[in-house]
């Protein structure tokens, strides 16, 4: 038996807001499979949850008018790795949303709340993090959109006032992913039912000829207190020629951003080791999708 | 609190008033005797609690039966046919000696069972993705796997 007090079921963002303002410290929960394990744990107790799985509104995955791709935060991990959207337009979404749990797991977890939890090793991250994704999050006053970078405040701790407000919208952006080609690496112990010890994502746009970086995002999951971009790296390989010198000067610029700790999953030393490792990889592997070759 | 809850289980419409806290394994196992669904891990990882929540499979140790409420759901119990006839899932575990202590086999059915009823074929290797949600201390997924392929044809 679960330590739940009270149980509500939203049947629309507007139901859902008005019960969180109603129930002080009370959770949201969709698929369930964090929170659940939270309320097993003890770590969270008596508690009064919210959920929001039957909220038709927050489903599904849409491609907008002006071309942004919208995905309902209560979408699952397997409708998004399902999706025709997600596979033509962003397809190393599709293979992020695959790495998640077990089939089971994402049957019914959600991606909004793999971005809510806050958890540092999310699957979900790091590539909507390379798209340099944006949120649209509801609140009494109405919808405010904020970059998905920046959100993660750090371990379990996101930028949401969780008694009044929702994460409804991930949109990846046009002119973010348009052009651009991705790819997720992870590094687990297993293959399955596995967290990262650490994951990579790296979205590049080559230049017209193919022969050098017109724009490159890096973010990495596990080495640092959030998921993370390597924001002074992407702008020094800004232009940078497809060489061996390139991808080399990746590996020290990502090395030098991330700040990684020692953790009973994997040692410090392990983790630096693996993203120099898989962000080459990633970088590797973003390259031949765009077409490019390192000369 | 006890709420009223309105399910389709192994082909006939059932209503239960459940605790909220009540997870669906406890009310499958202890109020509709449906002894199949596993308790193992009890935190989503393990796979032997799985049964088919409207054909998909869901870990029902970490899903609150109040959830289910409106919603269809099969078990092992609710693959019987005429009597003494096995599922063809079942029949091939039987056939490909793929079942040990037996404790994941329930759960590895129900997902053999979404898998066939999927109607595509697959390789050993994706058969194997399919199954990571299911943990098998016998056997070494070898005979499951066998037995899956015998099902679902091989790609």
């Amino acid at each position: 038996m679960y330590d739940i007090r009270k149980t509500y079921s939203a049947s629309s963002v507007s139901e859902a807001l008005r019960l969180l303002l109603e129930n002080d410290g009370a959770t949201i929960i969709s698929g369930g499979t964090d929170v659940m394990i939270r309320l097993k744990e003890r770590k969270l107790k008596q508690a009064v949850l919210i959920s929001i799985a039957n909220i038709t509104e927050l489903k599904g995955i849409a491609v907008r008018e002006n071309g942004d791709i919208a995905i309902g935060a209560g979408t699952t991990f397997d409708e998004i790795y399902r999706s025709e959207i997600i596979r033509e337009c962003v397809p190393a979404l599709a293979f992020a949303a695959n790495q998640v749990g077990s089939p089971q797991i994402r049957h019914v977890a959600t991606i909004g709340g793999n971005i809510c939890n806050g958890a540092v090793s999310a699957d979900g991250v790091p590539v909507l993090l390379a798209y340099d994704s944006c949120l649209e999050i509801a609140g009494v006053s109405g919808i405010r959109t904020q970059t998905l970078s920046g959100f993660h405040t750090g371990p379990g701790k996101v930028n949401l006032d969780q008694s009044s407000e929702l994460l409804t919208t991930i949109v990846i952006p046009r002119a973010e992913y348009e052009g651009y080609f991705a790819a997720y690496y992870k590094f687990g112990q297993r293959n399955a039912m596995e967290i990262a010890t650490l994951g990579c994502a790296v979205c590049l746009r080559l230049s017209a000829d193919k022969k050098s970086i017109d724009e490159l995002r890096i973010a990495v999951s596990v080495a640092a207190p959030t998921p993370l971009r390597c924001r002074k790296t992407e702008a020094r390989l800004r232009g940078a020629p497809l060489t061996n010198q390139t991808i080399a000067a990746l590996r020290k610029g990502v090395l030098s951003e991330v700040q990684p700790r020692d953790s009973w999953r994997a040692s410090r030393q392990l983790r630096l080791q693996l993203a120099k490792e898989l962000s080459e990889r990633a970088f590797r592997q973003a390259l031949e999708t765009a077409g490019g070759e390192i000369v | 609190m006890i709420k009223i809850v309105h399910m389709h289980v192994n082909g006939t419409d059932v209503e239960l008033g459940v605790d909220e806290g009540e997870s669906l394994t406890d009310t499958l196992r202890n109020r509709l005797g449906l002894t199949s669904v596993k308790k193992g891990c009890e935190a989503g990882e393990c796979g032997a609690c799985t049964i088919l929540l409207d054909g998909k499979s869901v870990n029902s140790c970490i899903y609150l039966t109040v959830w289910a409420d409106g919603h269809t759901i099969l078990t092992v119990e609710g693959l019987q046919r005429n009597p003494g006839e096995l599922h063809p899932v079942q029949q091939a575990f039987v056939d490909e000696a793929a079942v040990q202590c037996g404790f994941c086999t329930p759960g590895l059915i129900m997902t053999g069972v979404e898998i066939a009823n999927s109607g595509e074929t697959y390789t050993r290797e994706e058969l194997r993705e399919l199954i990571s949600g299911h943990l098998c201390r016998c056997t070494g997924y070898e005979n499951i796997l066998n037995a899956l392929e015998k099902v679902v044809g091989k790609k």
